[in-house]
């Protein structure tokens, strides 16, 4: 193999983006398909953040306000699958195009028309899916976790297609994943050794096996689903033998791993931002590498924690009891090692630092929550209530999705050759985060005083905490099109930025132009 | 297996990168065709519809993807005769495949997890022992036993007379396919050593065999049907075994498609000694199906 001298990457002989429509359509760049992916994710995340509004609004006050209980559960459901498989997922996917290539030294992603087939089964799946809102008996009503029989026996027949959109953006996400694994172990630049690589691409490649492994088996479930509707089998009809917890036993199987592909690649964007804006090395890189392995594999064998309630043996219940908790270990182990890349160090605290620092508290209070709901005994009070909205919401808002915006202005410079504007950017995670608190921590209160998850009506009990609860998803929701004009701003008027905007960041992708030319790397960087 | 001199006169120090390309954006769509319209045709059936016209856009979108599809590896070989594919650039079409399987593997670990769960847990408790016994309540009189010919209610599931006997028609299978993996191995030893008649001759023999196994799969399932009333509907019993047997049943169709279309490459001269990654990836699809069939024949059949 060749081992080049050059320092950078060179765009030489190389010609540019085509141009028009056909540059997207046809495109095998990692850098257009990255930006494809992260547009659909922003485009996904304001449709599923409207239907959040719906929600907040019509539980504004108590009563039925606004919407129709069916259409209230409709708009649970396509909130939850809207966010997670279209708006967190593709966001990490795009920023594992746009950056691992650059990260390890690779002139692209190892299969890139693979790669653009990935991203486009997305626009066609997802259209299929909100389709289904306006088909005869409306669109999936059953939550984003569509038990059986709900989404089975009592399932509208829009149900069918919300199966055949879950297959295809399942083989989407195991292409993806593919990709990734092929480019992160046979891409590498040389000298590019596995404990060298920035952590982003370590979690992304321990998320790409969590997706290869799980997301066949979430394909083998919704099939046993369209099987039950459509071929009268009995997977999850007792009356021929089978069992409605079947379903939530392979559900889970996959959900739980699900939720680490949702968490895994923040903990690289984190893990990468924290060192930058403190100006020192990573605290314990390789303990970094082996507790996020040690999470994936302990999310192999959780799943049954989300089902405490169901009625499984009592053996099961300490099993999976105990299994949780050991989760916080390797987690734990993560939390000390951000704080402590932190102490002593010379922080300055700039958007993308702001976002990363609000992740390590915040994610932190969902990670306690979470092991507040894994003690059984005591998640018989929790279960199905708002405190379980609380604590996933705080994992996944503050957490991912804080990441994934931490990343974007951490990123952008090198993207779009601009620099975002400071202010904006602070008054962005100002009202985010002031949002974010308002919007869901109440929750926690509402869940301890037992009020029930997915539902258009309370007792006059919850009004209060609602409404305030409500008011900060209305100022959340509203920050984000601040968000959205930022970008657009930086895009078109931001003021160019240098390469290395930020003097702490340290990774490959800082040592080329900024923007990064549209092919990096074609020859190899020499890695010491 | 390492040769990178031999695959191209001269040594590609870049990755290939393929210009842009129309096929990924028109297979999506042709995806997208394709499950809109099966989406549409099993709603059509489940609702009675007298007419329908939903099968057009399944077979529109399957031309579609099988268009692509011979597109795309046209290319995909073509590039490889050209002599662009680098040899780090063969590894990553290795990864691929390896990885691809082990997703395949997966998906058929949760319809096997499914039966094991059902045999061990739900029968026993439906049938009144164990931890959550109290379930038999439900179904008063319902007692468990597998193969499961009496379902907990018989009026909605009426349940198989009987099953099929591991030692028949499986046990036959079970050799064909060994003998497969048998003679595609002799097949691939014939490859490397550079004799293209006999790679032709056993690689024929493995296609032949697949064909046989697909035909005794076949005959199985109108005995299922037509004498045991074991069908889909007949309870978890059926629905696990059709289920498993079926989708591997379609994984050994793909599987003796893709062994011929290799076939067909050999005779017209494909593949050289040290480079035939295609035939390669098919005898490993080919080897993962067959280890399938094994955990099949002892899990579904047996016992």
């Amino acid at each position: 193999m060749t081992t080049a001298t050059h320092d950078h990457g060179h765009d030489h002989e190389h010609h540019g983006p085509a141009k028009g429509l056909t540059r997207w359509l046809y495109t095998t760049n990692h850098k257009d398909i990255g930006t494809m992916y992260l547009w659909f994710s922003f485009a996904m995340f304001l449709l599923g953040g409207t239907f959040a509004m719906v929600i907040r609004a019509e539980l504004f006050q108590p009563g039925l306000q606004l919407v129709q209980p069916e259409f209230f559960n409709q708009m649970t459901t396509m909130h939850g699958l809207i966010m997670v498989f279209g708006a967190v997922m593709p966001a990490f996917v795009g920023l594992a195009n746009w950056m691992l290539p650059m990260m390890v030294g690779a002139p692209d992603m190892a299969l890139p028309r693979m790669n653009n087939l990935s991203f486009w089964i997305l626009p066609f799946a997802f259209a299929m899916l909100t389709s289904t809102l306006f088909m005869e008996g409306g669109g999936p009503n059953f939550g984003w976790t569509f038990y059986a029989p709900l989404s089975t026996t009592y399932a509208p027949p829009s149900v069918t297609f919300f199966i055949f959109a879950v297959h295809i953006m399942g083989a989407s996400s195991i292409m993806g994943a593919i990709n990734i694994v092929a480019t992160i172990l046979n891409m590498r630049a040389p000298g590019m050794t596995l404990m060298k690589m920035p952590l982003f691409v370590w979690t992304w490649l321990i998320t790409a096996y969590l997706l290869i492994a799980v997301m066949p088996v979430l394909a083998g479930v919704v099939t046993m689903m369209l099987m039950d509707i459509h071929f009268g089998t009995a997977f999850f009809n007792a009356a021929g033998g089978g069992s409605p917890v079947l379903f939530q036993h392979i559900f889970w199987f996959f959900g739980h791993p699900e939720v680490y592909i949702m968490i895994l690649p923040a903990f690289g964007i984190v893990s990468a931002i924290i060192p930058a804006f403190a100006r020192k090395q990573l605290f314990g890189y390789s303990s970094m590498v082996y507790a996020t392995a040690s999470i994936a594999f302990l999310s192999f064998i959780v799943w049954a924690h989300h089902m405490f309630t169901v009625g499984i043996p009592f053996l099961g219940e300490a099993f999976f009891m105990w299994a949780t908790m050991l989760i916080a270990v390797p987690t734990g182990v993560k939390v000390f090692n951000w704080v402590t890349t932190m102490f002593r160090g010379s922080m300055t605290f700039e958007t993308p630092m702001l976002f990363a620092i609000c992740f390590v508290v915040l994610f932190t209070i969902g990670g306690f929550s979470g092991l507040m709901l894994a003690v059984a005994p005591a998640d018989f009070q929790y279960h199905d209530t708002y405190f379980v909205v609380a604590h996933f919401h705080y994992v996944l808002v503050p957490g991912a999705v804080f990441s994934i915006m931490a990343a974007v202005y951490y990123w952008l410079p090198k993207w779009s050759g601009k620099m975002y504007n400071e202010t904006m950017g602070k008054v962005h995670f100002w009202l985010s985060f002031v949002g974010v608190n308002i919007l869901f921590f109440p929750q926690h209160f509402l869940g301890l005083a037992g009020m029930p998850r997915r539902i258009p009506d309370y007792a006059l009990q919850f009004a209060n905490f609602n409404m305030i609860s409500s008011i900060g998803g209305f100022l959340f929701g509203a920050s984000q099109l601040l968000f959205l004009y930022i970008v657009v701003h930086t895009i078109v008027a931001g003021k160019p930025a240098p390469a290395k905007p930020w003097d702490g960041a340290e990774g490959l992708e800082w040592t080329v132009d900024s923007p990064a030319p549209y092919h990096t790397f074609t020859t190899p960087p020499k890695i010491d | 297996m390492s040769s990178n001199a031999a695959t191209s006169s001269t040594t590609h120090e870049h990755y290939y990168v393929p210009a842009q390309s129309r096929l990924p954006v028109w297979m999506a769509f042709g995806m997208f065709l394709t499950v809109f319209g099966a989406g549409k045709m099993m709603n059509d059936m489940s609702s009675g519809a007298e007419s329908s016209s939903s099968h057009w856009w399944f077979f529109a979108g399957a031309l579609v993807f099988a268009v692509v599809l011979y597109n795309w590896f046209s290319k995909v070989i073509r590039e490889n005769h050209a002599g662009l594919n680098s040899v780090q650039l063969k590894k990553s079409y290795v990864w691929g495949m390896g990885w691809f399987i082990f997703s395949e593997v997966m998906f058929f670990a949760a319809f096997f997890g499914a039966l094991l769960y059902i045999r061990q847990f739900v029968g026993p408790w439906l049938g009144g022992e164990g931890d959550k016994g109290i379930t038999n309540y439900l179904y008063p009189g319902f007692e468990f036993s597998w193969p499961m010919l009496s379902n907990p209610d018989n009026s909605l599931f009426p349940g198989p007379e009987a099953v099929i006997p591991a030692f028949g028609l499986p046990l036959i299978n079970t050799i064909i396919l060994i003998a497969s993996s048998i003679t595609l191995t002799v097949a691939h030893h014939a490859l490397r050593a550079g004799h293209r008649k006999q790679l032709n001759i056993w690689l024929g023999a493995t296609v032949v065999l697949g064909i046989i196994f697909l035909f005794f799969q076949a005959e199985e399932y109108i005995e299922a049907y037509q004498h045991l009333g074991l069908t889909l509907d007949s309870g978890i019993y059926g629905s696990t075994f059709f289920m498993l047997t079926g989708f591997h049943g379609a994984h050994v169709t793909i599987g003796t498609f893709m062994l011929a279309v290799q076939l067909v490459r050999s005779m017209r001269g494909h593949f050289k000694a040290e480079d035939h990654f295609g035939f390669e990836a098919s005898a490993w699809y080919w080897h993962f199906v067959d280890v399938v069939w094994l955990c099949l024949f002892v899990v579904v059949y047996w016992i």
